[in-house]
């Protein structure tokens, strides 16, 4: 396998960005992350993209966002409907062809213009589920129900992992569910979505990461110290509800194995769980363990962009590698209901 | 197209999604069933019957085409209060949604439970389908559950 490493990023997140375009914020975004390392689009072998035209409203959206990225003379592009991270799995493979050095990679969403929780009911199998419209926030509280009375976590368990969100959150200046709250309070919450309570559902946000990878020397050039990947892959569990167990994720468990998660320590992981359920899932299915500080940005729960929060996993343990707070870090993005398709990513640094 | 006496041209716009599909024998055979107030899970190559029914089995893909049918009750394997309806849901009082194993079926199905309040929900409570009066070969032909009378 050719050496791979995250060598810069971008993001911006906020509650919600009302005058500006999904274009407009995320230009200076595409291009601030080139010129921190000092390229310009004519350097970039690869630009591939993951946003949604369902939560944009737009058919092709995503190439006016290609129009900002300078694509004149003609540039080689790709786009995923899916969370960034994705995009970044497609030019990672690219480059393993080793026609490419170096690949932009971006991912955004400006969902506070709609429900996103009543438009993800779209994603849902499109003959007995999508017509009755379950929201997000129910599909979850069904697997966190389950998640309960088999005993497997508890609502103090889920009260703390929000409350170290929340204590996570407030040190990243993109995050947007900062204020502090205690395990007490949080089990005072009324439920939202029974069993979940609000501290247990994502900060929805609208915004962007922009990303930079760059293959074996390039990566040296253009980092001080890249955040290399040792392991990638992705796998995904049934669409169907009902055939799933909903209190464990295969899909995330088999992509952590392939991606090599176990076979060193693990500093620090940063998980797309957009809920403190989800949280719980991944981190049993992954084994990581106690010595494994779990989401220093705060997570999903502090701060989540649709079709970027996988993309900003990546992005967070890279930037913490390369800033020298750790030395191994695993990011994973997530797609679906109930954490239906789990990408899963090792990063290490030297 | 119509022309104005100020001769622009001008039509009507439309936003549709002017495709229709059939639904196919095994998900059709469903829907079908439900029109005639039956319904049907689909046999698996272990035995289990998977209910509503896939064309293919999600976990070993096998092609499934054998329809059996199920029972109109079932057991609740887990559940949450919707206390507002959401615009679209096809239900329009606060209600529960649960995943429901039909008696005679291996895998739950989503819908929704008919009730006052949460605290008339359980894990593994009993319930009963009610049948809309008009039905037209669609989930919601399925008005909901109720707990089943002792």
């Amino acid at each position: 396998m050719r050496d791979i490493a995250v060598v810069a990023s971008m993001q911006r997140q906020e509650k919600s960005i009302d005058n500006e375009s999904e274009v407009e914020y995320m230009v200076p975004l595409m291009h601030g992350v080139k010129e921190s390392i000092g390229i310009t689009q004519a350097d970039v072998g690869f630009t591939c993209s993951g946003s949604s035209d369902f939560i944009a409203g737009q058919a092709f959206s995503f190439v006016m966002t290609v129009d900002g990225a300078n694509p004149v003379p003609p540039i080689s592009e790709s786009h995923v409907e899916m969370d960034g991270a994705w995009a970044l799995y497609e030019a990672w493979v690219k480059m393993q062809t080793g026609e490419i050095d170096i690949a932009l990679i971006y991912g955004y969403s400006k969902s506070s213009g709609g429900s996103l929780r009543d438009v993800l009911a779209t994603q849902m199998e499109p003959f007995y589920v999508a017509p009755l419209w379950p929201d997000a926030f129910a599909i979850e509280a069904l697997a966190a129900r389950q998640l309960i009375e088999s005993g497997k976590v508890s609502l103090e368990q889920l009260a703390e992992i929000a409350s170290r969100s929340r204590d996570h959150a407030a040190t990243n200046p993109n995050a947007v569910r900062t204020t502090a709250k205690s395990v007490a309070d949080i089990m005072a919450e009324a439920p939202l979505m029974d069993p979940l309570r609000p501290s247990d559902i994502p900060a929805s946000a609208d915004g962007g990461c922009a990303l930079i990878l760059a293959a074996g020397d390039r990566a040296k050039d253009l980092c001080e110290r890249p955040a290399w990947i040792r392991g990638i892959d992705h796998r995904t569990d049934a669409h169907t509800l009902g055939v799933r167990d909903l209190t464990t994720s295969m899909s995330a468990r088999i992509a952590g194995e392939k991606a090599g998660v176990g076979n060193d320590k693990v500093d620090f992981a940063e998980l797309y769980a957009p809920f403190t359920t989800s949280e719980f899932i991944l981190t049993e299915a992954l084994g990581l363990g106690e010595d494994t500080v779990i989401n220093p940005s705060g997570g999903t729960l502090g701060a989540h962009t649709m079709m970027a929060s996988g993309l900003i996993r990546i992005a967070e343990a890279a930037q913490r590698i390369t800033n020298g707070d750790g030395d191994r870090a695993v990011a994973t993005a997530g797609s679906g209901p109930n954490l239906q398709q789990n990408l899963v990513c090792v990063l290490e640094g030297e | 197209m119509v022309s104005n006496d100020d001769g622009v041209l001008r039509a009507p716009l439309r936003l549709e999604y002017p495709f229709t599909r059939t639904t196919g024998q095994v998900v059709g055979g469903f829907l079908t069933g439900l029109r005639e107030g039956m319904v049907l899970g689909a046999k698996r190559a272990d035995g289990t019957v998977m209910c509503p029914p896939l064309e293919y089995d999600p976990i070993t893909s096998d092609p499934l085409t054998e329809l059996v049918e199920v029972g109109q009750s079932g057991t609740v394997t887990t559940w949450t209060w919707n206390g507002e309806p959401r615009a679209q849901q096809p239900f329009s009082q606060p209600f529960a949604w649960a995943m429901i194993t039909l008696d005679g079926a291996d895998t739950p199905m989503l819908h929704g439970v008919l009730v006052d309040g949460p605290d008339a929900m359980s894990t593994g409570m009993r319930v009963s389908l009610q049948w809309r009066n008009e039905r037209e070969g669609h989930i919601a032909d399925i008005a909901g559950f109720v707990p089943e009378e002792a």
